[in-house]
This record gives C-alpha cells, structure tokens and sequence, in this order.
C-alpha cells in the first residue's frame, strides 16, 4: 500500500459526503414538487407524456396498485428487448453484420437489462449490433427507475400518517427519467466524451500497426452508453471488459469521474431521506454505516491486491497483483472501483475480479451477499438497509424489552416478518443454486478455475445474479443454458422476492399513526445505531454465508499462502 | 393489469424514443462537433494511413520497439478479453514463468526481480496500452542497441512520456506504448534518414 493510494480512497468518501446534500436536496426538490431550474424545459414535456400515455398525475396508488404499475413495465420492457434481440439480423445501424441472438442469450440479457443487474453473459463488441446497443441503453435508463419508484414509496410509507396510498408509479418514473437520468447524463456523457469515449456509429475501423499487423477496432457510440450504465448503476458495458477497456475508460481521470457517477444518486438518497422524514440525522446516519463498510471493504482488497500473489514470489516477481489490472489504474485506484462495483450493486468493472487475490475476491463477495446494502443501487441499497434498520431496532428492543420502534411508527410482527423475509429469500436463492450449481452436469461444466477458487465463482454468479449487481468471475461459462438459466432465474428473484415484502411493509406502516418519542425510544441516529446497524447486516445478512466462503476464497488463501496449487495445468 | 400494461406500452414507446432517439442523436452530434477526435477513437495516423488508436494498446514483438503487456486476447480490439486465471491456477504460473524467460532472454543483464509483475501478468481489457515507467527503462538499453540510438536519448524519450498520477493520488505513472515507439521512430527517421 501506498500514501497516494490510501490518501486517494479516503478523499474519494470525503468527496461521497460532500456530494450527499446538493444531489439529496435536488431530489427533494424534484419528488416534492419544488421549483428546479429544468422546470421550464421539462414541466411542459412531463405534461405531454401523461396526455399521450393517458396517466391522471394526481391519482395516487396502494401498495399493491404500485407493485403491479412496476410489475407491467418492467414486463413490457423484458417482451420488447427479447424480441429486438432475437430479431437482431434484421435491425438497423449493424455495420459489423451481428448476427441474431439465440434464445438463452436473449432471455438472460433481456432479463439482465430489465433488472437493472447488467450480467453479461456476451461480449459486447462481438455481440451486438449498435442497435441492440441503443435499445440496451433505454432499460439502462429505466431499470434503475423501478429501484428509485420502490424507494420513493418505501419512504412514503414511513413518512406519511394514517395514510392510504404510495405515490404513483408513473409520475416518479416520468420524473425521474426527466429531471434526473436524461440532463445527468446529458452532462456525464459529453464529460466522458471529451475524456476519450468513442461516439460513432461507423464501421469497426482497420489499423495497420506499426509493426506491419492488422488491427481491427471496435467502435460504436460508447459515451452515451456509458454515461447512463455508470450513472444508473447499471453497469453493463460497451464492450466486453467493460470499464477496464481503454475506449470506456481511457485514464485514471476517467475512471473517477465514473466512480462519482455510480455513487452520486445512491448517497444523495440517504439524505434525501433524512429530509423526508424530517430528521436529516437518520440520513447521515444510515450513509455512515454504509461508508464504515465500504472503506473498511476498499482497504482490506487493496492490501491484498498489493502484497500479490506470493506464489510468484518464487519466481523473483515481487509486488502487487496485476494479472487482470490496467497499468493506468494500478492497485489502489482498481481495488476502490472492484470495492465500489459491488457495494453499490454496480457491476461495472475495471479489473478482472475472477484474478482478485482471494481475500480481494472475499471482499467483493462480502459486499453482494451481505445483501447490496453497503449504498446500493438507485433505491434498492437504501431500502435494503431500511430494511436491516427495522430488524435492528426490532433486535434492540427484544434486548431491553420494549415495543420497536422506527421514525415514530410502531414495527409490529408483520412488518419484522416481512423484513425478515426479503432478506431469507436471496439467502435461500443464491446458496441453493450454487448447490445445485457444483452437483450437476451443467454447473460444473462451466467452472473455468481449478479448486475452491472454482466455487468462489458459482457463489459469486448466484450472489451477482441475486442482488442484481452484474459483475462476474469472468472464467464462469455465463453463455452456457445451465447458467444463462439459472442466473437469469437468480436475477428475477433477486428484485422481485425483495420488491414485494419491501413494499408490503411500506403498505403497513403508512396506515399507521405516529407514537410520540418517548425517554424509551431507542434512537435510530447516531454512532450507537449505526454501529447496531453494521452488526445487524454483518450477523444477519452475512454470516450464513460463512460456511460456503470457507469453502471459496477462505480456503483458497490458506492455500494460496502455503504454497499450494489446483488442478494439472502446469 | 391490462390498463397497466396499455399504460406501460405508451410510455415505453415515448421513453424510446427519449433516450435512444432523442439523447443519442444530440450527443451525437454535439460530440462530433466539439470532440471529433475523441468521438471518432482516438485514431493515429501517419501520412493520412490509420496506424492505431493512441489509447488502444497493440502488440510489439520485434526487439527495435519497446514491447506492450502480455494480452489475454493477444490485442484483438474487436474482442476485448482478461485471462481470468486465478490466484491458485497452475496456468498463472505457467503464464508468467514464460512471460518472464521471455522477457529475461530479450533484455540480457536484468535480473527477474527487476522485472515489475504487470510486465509478466496479463492485463484486464487485453488492450493495456501502457506499461510502467520501470517497465520501460528497463527495455532501453535493447531498444538503443538495436536501433543504434544512444543509450541517453532512448531514456529522454522514456522520461518525456511519463504520465503521472491524476491529482498526485489516482492511478499509477505510466508510459504509452504507442506513443513512446512512434516518438522513438521519429527521432530515428530524424538523423538516420
């Protein structure tokens, strides 16, 4: 480890606090219906998309009615992009000839794509036509929505009194898509242009190299992609190696102005939060938490990644561990972007995670099983930890005995119940198909590295799958049917198993009247309840998994530091 | 539900052409007006033939230029790929061993502690346009010797490519490849015509 390495991971969460208020207040501003500077542009458009798609903006909507509003755009979006994509051939603006998509594939991308997950299970530049790339895009615009609408609603619920209804589905989507997505990335795609991304949409372009080759060049219009996968937390990228390729990210530059893209929106939550419910403590509180984690989780991979492979030690290589790293990156700047990818549920990457040293890998694992709650995605990271935050006050007050409660509203058993519930169901999706994963045919077919690093990367394409994050262990055989499947499945259990229990509690508590604080409240702000908060997530969310990653990556490190190797290949 | 869908099918269309239609064509446009270098690839070309995008990394075997990373996808730039080898996979070791006897027998004298890993390791992006400063001083004296340039403006050349850390924090120093050879061809086309 280095000064300018440590120095850089630290600046970056003073950066993540500052941009906290600024973006949470503009979100206010933008769901509370205060005036914005982009009203006189957008006010008349958002006006225009009601009278076309018929929606009365003042209708307001029960939980269930929210649900299902969710359920059909998410169904008609997964219907429209299975289609283009089978029909790939056909299409236009496909200068390198792409051929049409096979049925696993489609559904697997289609499914990806419409739960803001992003698994590739294709290489982009290979793969798809710059059509398909376009239509790509449009659900890497609306997929986040859906997370922003749950989180929008759930806060509702806790906010309002004796009340009935959530909001409407429709209007926080239209205005998100207005007032936050479309000028966000208007900006970051010109930004991300001028840093070096490519936008055309010309053929693939032949180089002939200075040592007498022939290079052929990938083009296509990246920046616009781009600026929308980062800032959405989508990460599906471009090209196959996504952020690590040099035409998505050309510099070290680059690659932060990425970063504070995936973070911007999730952090500027947790304050918008605390502004809600009128107590911005609970905000900071919450977002304490999360960077606690995440800068614990960035340090110990960057270690890792920088005392290397002692392996190589024998051979006379010493220092970090660079197989599947970018030189302009480095360890420190690739170990925050490989920390920063999982905790937010991001999935972009700029390293090659399946080459993670295994206590970096471990990280990355932590991050999506603890539940993608270390920030989290657009609403889903917030709402997960909401949802830890009432277990946490329902654990405190079994321990002094008293009736939980959370922001001034009674958390009954059905509320505990339900949080219950959304947190059990990943839990039970992503062990039980990396069971199924190493017994069968298919499953082991697919596994690229020998050993426990093998099982490392079936739980992590389940754990991926799962929380909706989209990185992988890139050996894993995600083309496969047993994995284009399966993963698919995880995918939309991960969002919807979570989606209903979230949004059935927000139904409850927006019913229910507010209990004056009383000297035996238990405060949910401060260091005490964010530290009750981390353990909650680290006990509850985390540590049933430690029977499986003492198989994974645990093992692995004994291994890797005794000098032992898997497999016959050498 | 059925209204829900009907609902969902209008806005889907108008979201469309929002964002794949409206969005793409502004940014396209306004990035060909104002960043045509960059929107176009970053394309290097000498006497108007295209040799490379300056970002792009490509492969350099012969010994006259200084050589790239080892490349998982032997820098293909139409399939960007890593070797995804893991820590405890034979292959790794197999994959450095090689690279590093490689790379010891094409630069007598230097010892393999010298060697920095990310000269033996292979990168993520397989398209890794850069290499360390060390990594590329250490190829100097092969580089003078076999263009017969002296050992001081090869080394020249070297420092004047060495890009630093962005805000003195983010990233590694590095040189780029491309650059670094192209610089070198030209000071060697400049006095042995």
């Amino acid at each position: 480890m280095t000064v300018p390495g440590v120095l850089g991971i630290l600046v970056f969460v003073v950066v993540l606090i500052l941009i906290a208020k600024p973006i949470g207040l503009y979100l206010y501003a933008v769901y509370d219906l205060r005036k914005t500077w982009l009203d006189p542009l957008m006010r008349p458009l958002e006006r225009l998309v009601y009278r076309i798609s018929g929606v009365n903006e003042d209708r307001e909507m029960r939980w269930t009615e929210y649900f299902l509003a969710i359920l059909a755009f998410n169904l008609i979006g997964f219907v429209v992009l299975y289609v283009l994509l089978r029909i790939q051939a056909a299409l236009p603006f496909n200068p390198a000839h792409m051929k049409d998509l096979g049925p696993h594939l489609s559904f697997n991308t289609a499914v990806s794509f419409m739960t803001n997950t992003n698994w590739q299970a294709y290489g982009g530049e290979s793969t798809m036509s710059y059509f398909s790339q376009a239509m790509l895009m449009v659900q890497q615009f609306l997929s986040p929505i859906t997370g922003m609408g749950m989180i929008l609603a759930f806060i509702r619920g806790l906010s309002r009194r004796n009340a009935n209804t959530l909001g409407n589905f429709w209007v926080d989507l239209t205005r998100t898509l207005l007032w936050v997505s479309l000028p966000f990335a208007f900006v970051a795609a010109l930004v991300l242009i001028a840093l070096g991304n490519p936008q055309n949409w010309g053929p693939y372009i032949t180089a002939h190299t200075l040592q007498g080759g022939t290079q052929i060049i990938a083009q296509g219009p990246v920046g616009m992609m781009n600026a929308i996968m980062q800032l959405g937390d989508n990460g599906g990228g471009f090209f196959n190696m996504n952020a690590g390729h040099p035409y998505e990210t050309a510099s070290a530059a680059s690659l932060m102005f990425q970063l504070i893209l995936g973070f911007s929106i999730p952090v500027g939550l947790t304050y918008y939060f605390g502004k809600v419910v009128k107590d911005t403590r609970q905000g900071w509180t919450i977002l304490g938490a999360m960077l606690a984690m995440f800068l614990a989780g960035t340090l110990i991979m960057y270690h890792a990644e920088a005392v290397g492979n002692p392996l190589l030690a024998h051979l006379g290589i010493h220092g970090p561990n660079m197989e599947g790293k970018e030189v302009r990156f480095g360890p420190a700047l690739s170990s925050l972007f490989e920390t920063s990818t999982t905790a937010v549920s991001w999935g972009s990457t700029a390293a090659a995670n399946d080459s993670l040293t295994p206590v970096g890998g471990l990280v990355t694992l932590f991050n999506m099983m603890s539940g993608e709650v270390i920030i989290g995605a657009w609403g889903v990271g917030l709402l997960g930890m909401l949802a830890f935050a009432i277990l946490a006050v329902f654990l405190a007050g079994l321990m002094v005995g008293r009736t939980p409660e959370y922001l001034g509203k009674k958390i009954q058993s059905y509320e505990v119940k339900m949080a219950v519930l959304a947190l059990i169901v990943p839990t039970f999706v992503i062990l039980g198909l990396s069971a199924w994963a190493v017994v069968s045919k298919g499953g082991l077919a697919g596994i690229y590295n020998p050993g426990p690093h093998g099982l490392s990367e079936v739980l992590y394409a389940f754990s991926s799958g799962v929380g909706n994050n989209g990185s992988a262990f890139g050996g894993l055989d995600a083309a496969s049917p047993f994995y284009t499947w399966t993963v698919g499945l995880a995918m939309l259990f991960g969002r919807f198993a979570m989606y209903i229990p979230a949004l059935a509690i927000a139904g409850s508590l927006v019913r229910k009247q507010a209990v004056p604080e009383s000297a035996g409240t238990f405060p949910t702000h401060g260091v005490l309840f964010a530290a009750l908060l981390i353990a909650t997530v680290i006990i509850v969310g985390a540590l049933v998994f430690f029977p499986a990653l003492a198989l994974g990556p645990l093992a692995e490190h004994f291994a890797l530091w005794s000098g032992h190797l898997f497999g016959g290949g050498a | 539900m059925l209204k829900h869908l009907w609902t969902a099918a209008r806005l889907l269309v108008i979201f469309i052409v929002l964002t794949a239609g409206v969005y793409s064509a502004v940014i396209t446009g306004l990035a060909q007006t104002l960043f045509p270098a960059q929107a176009n690839g970053s394309l290097v070309r000498i006497h108007g033939r295209i040799i490379g995008a300056s970002m792009i990394g490509q492969s350099f075997t012969s010994p006259k230029w200084f050589d790239s990373r080892p490349s998982a996808a032997n820098y293909n730039a139409a399939a960007s790929a890593a070797s995804n080898y893991g820590p405890t996979n034979p292959l790794l070791i197999k994959e450095v061993k090689t690279n590093l006897s490689a790379f010891l027998k094409e630069n007598p004298g230097i010892k393999a502690e010298q060697v920095p890993p990310s000269m033996v390791e292979s990168s993520d992006s397989g398209l890794d346009p850069d290499i360390t400063p060390s990594a590329a001083y250490l190829q100097a004296p092969r580089v003078a010797r076999v263009n017969h340039v002296p050992l001081s403006v090869v080394k020249q050349l070297i420092a004047r490519h060495v890009h630093g850390r962005f805000l003195g924090m983010y990233g590694n120093p590095y040189v780029n490849v491309l650059k670094l050879n192209l610089a070198l061809r030209s000071w060697i086309h400049r006095h042995h015509p």
